[in-house]
């Protein structure tokens, strides 16, 4: 039979951003995949060269807006580890507040694109309206919605009040008991899962040989959550990594779903376990000769930072490997034998962030 | 299901989420970062520090003129210039900026110190 190719993005209503594949079709079945990736390259990499080390922070949350603290708390931390600066307990525990109500949002955005997706307008509406929530305490704790800012080299920019810790508390309170609404129809629905088991499956072996990270690594049946190996104030919380062993849609939604309760649970913690202190410790001169990698857990999955320094104030390289490209070799092996109607689903599923990818 | 009918139902009879946007308008929080708004010019050293530390480039202070200057289509409302600023003197606002149909920079001159004039020491470049 002969095949037709499909130009699938740049420009795609469930896009976001522009990722570009050519899908080879036969009937409507996908024979081959092939992605096309560049066109919201940045060059934030070389960017930083030319900045100062302290101003880098800025830089690197704008890789990617939707794991922005994420991304500053990977580089602060490798900066921390090349200065050989100890941050006070303080700060640790309240990153992880910031990361995890991040962590959140990033969630939250996500099952209500996925409900998009499949064209159920009102859950997408009831789930954005609890992440509002989130953006709220964000912009009240830390100042803006998005990019936040929260870290800075040494701790964090701002402290917590006891009084803004009830406040977040009662929040998460509210978007438990409004999530656990919705629950039933992301996970029971029989159109819902209609669209989601059973579709798009990454076995475990494929996952480990494709090295898929994050959610859809965990959907395959891998226990693997880089906040398991205790960075940051992660040691001294308690949690399992939320895994599902079949490896599909289906399965990704369950762990995605269920993170945000993980989260709200590890920010529970986190408040209630948090010491008093300084959240900021001064930093002098510049990192020294030397190279480190930092590694962190976003919303997507492993964030790996390079950084070498030579002793000035700015960076001599810093090189970052967001998730999503981890997460591509994935998505082309699940593509090929699945139809056309389920391509917009399968790439949400990775949560695909371009320009994180791109940088 | 059946905890989604009760949240149809409470959806019926609340309130929308969502706001009038503009004729009803959120009060922004307190610590909000909106804007740069300017710069108390009096107090100002002109040491330029601010200008170093802005990752957007955005803040140009010239010591000869004795002029402070951002460019607010550039800012990327870090508030790293208030943090650093040894005099105290960036005014950081909560509430945003809103749009506008040209795009220049503010720049605050301050003024020859005998002269007494409060508003010939701000000029809108």
């Amino acid at each position: 039979m002969s095949s037709t190719v499909i130009p699938f993005g740049p420009q795609h209503p469930v896009l976001p951003e522009p990722l570009h594949i050519k899908l080879v079709m036969e009937d409507e079945n996908i024979v081959d995949a092939i992605p096309a990736i560049g066109y919201v390259h940045r060059g934030l990499e070389k960017l930083t060269e030319t900045k100062e080390f302290t101003q880098n922070v800025f830089v690197v949350e704008r890789v990617c807006g939707i794991c922005s603290v994420m991304h500053a708390m990977a580089y602060c931390q490798g900066i921390e580890e090349l200065m050989n600066i100890e941050i006070s307990d303080r700060a640790k525990f309240l990153r992880v507040i910031w990361a995890e109500l991040h962590r959140m949002h990033s969630h939250l955005l996500w099952l209500g694109l996925l409900a998009d997706a499949f064209g159920f307008e009102s859950l997408f509406m009831q789930v954005w309206r609890d992440r509002e929530k989130v953006m709220d305490i964000m912009e009240e704790t830390a100042g803006a919605r998005v990019v936040i800012s929260a870290n800075t080299i040494g701790g964090t920019r701002r402290d917590l009040s006891k009084e803004q810790m009830v406040k977040i508390n009662v929040t998460i309170d509210e978007i438990k008991k409004d999530l656990q609404q919705v629950e039933a129809v992301f996970l029971n629905n029989y159109t819902v899962k209609h669209r989601l088991v059973g579709r798009g499956i990454l076995s475990k072996a494929d996952a480990i040989e494709l090295c898929a990270v994050g959610p859809m690594a965990r959907a395959a049946g891998i226990p693997m959550d880089l906040r398991t190996t205790g960075y940051s104030a992660y040691g001294q919380l308690d949690f399992e990594p939320v895994t599902h062993p079949d490896g599909d849609n289906y399965a990704r939604t369950y762990v995605r779903l269920y993170e945000v309760y993980q989260s709200i649970d590890l920010i529970k913690q986190a408040i209630a376990k948090i010491p008093e202190g300084e959240h900021v410790v001064p930093v002098k001169g510049n990192p020294p000769k030397g190279e480190v990698i930092s590694r962190v857990e976003q919303p997507r999955g492993e964030v790996l930072y390079y950084l070498r320094a030579n002793g000035t104030k700015n960076l001599e390289r810093l090189r970052l490997r967001t998730p999503t490209f981890a997460n591509i070799p994935s998505l082309i092996k699940m593509l090929p034998g699945s139809q056309l109607s389920d391509v917009p689903l399968l790439i949400l599923t990775i949560d695909p962030c371009i320009s994180c990818t791109e940088r | 299901m059946l905890k989604m009918v009760e949240n149809v139902f409470k959806n019926l009879v609340s309130k929308p989420a969502t706001r009038m946007y503009p004729f009803e308008k959120r009060e922004p929080f307190k610590d909000s970062r909106g804007q740069i708004e300017g710069c108390e010019i009096d107090k100002c050293i002109f040491c330029g520090i601010c200008q170093r530390k802005c990752p957007a480039n955005a803040i140009v202070v010239n010591k000869a003129e004795k002029s402070w200057e951002i460019n607010q289509f550039k800012c990327v409302i870090c508030n790293a210039c208030v943090e650093v600023c040894p005099k105290k003197c960036i005014v950081a606002s909560a509430s945003h900026k809103t749009a506008s149909a040209v795009k220049e920079s503010l720049k605050i001159v301050q003024a020859e110190k005998p002269v007494e004039v409060e508003d010939a020491s701000k000029v809108t470049a």
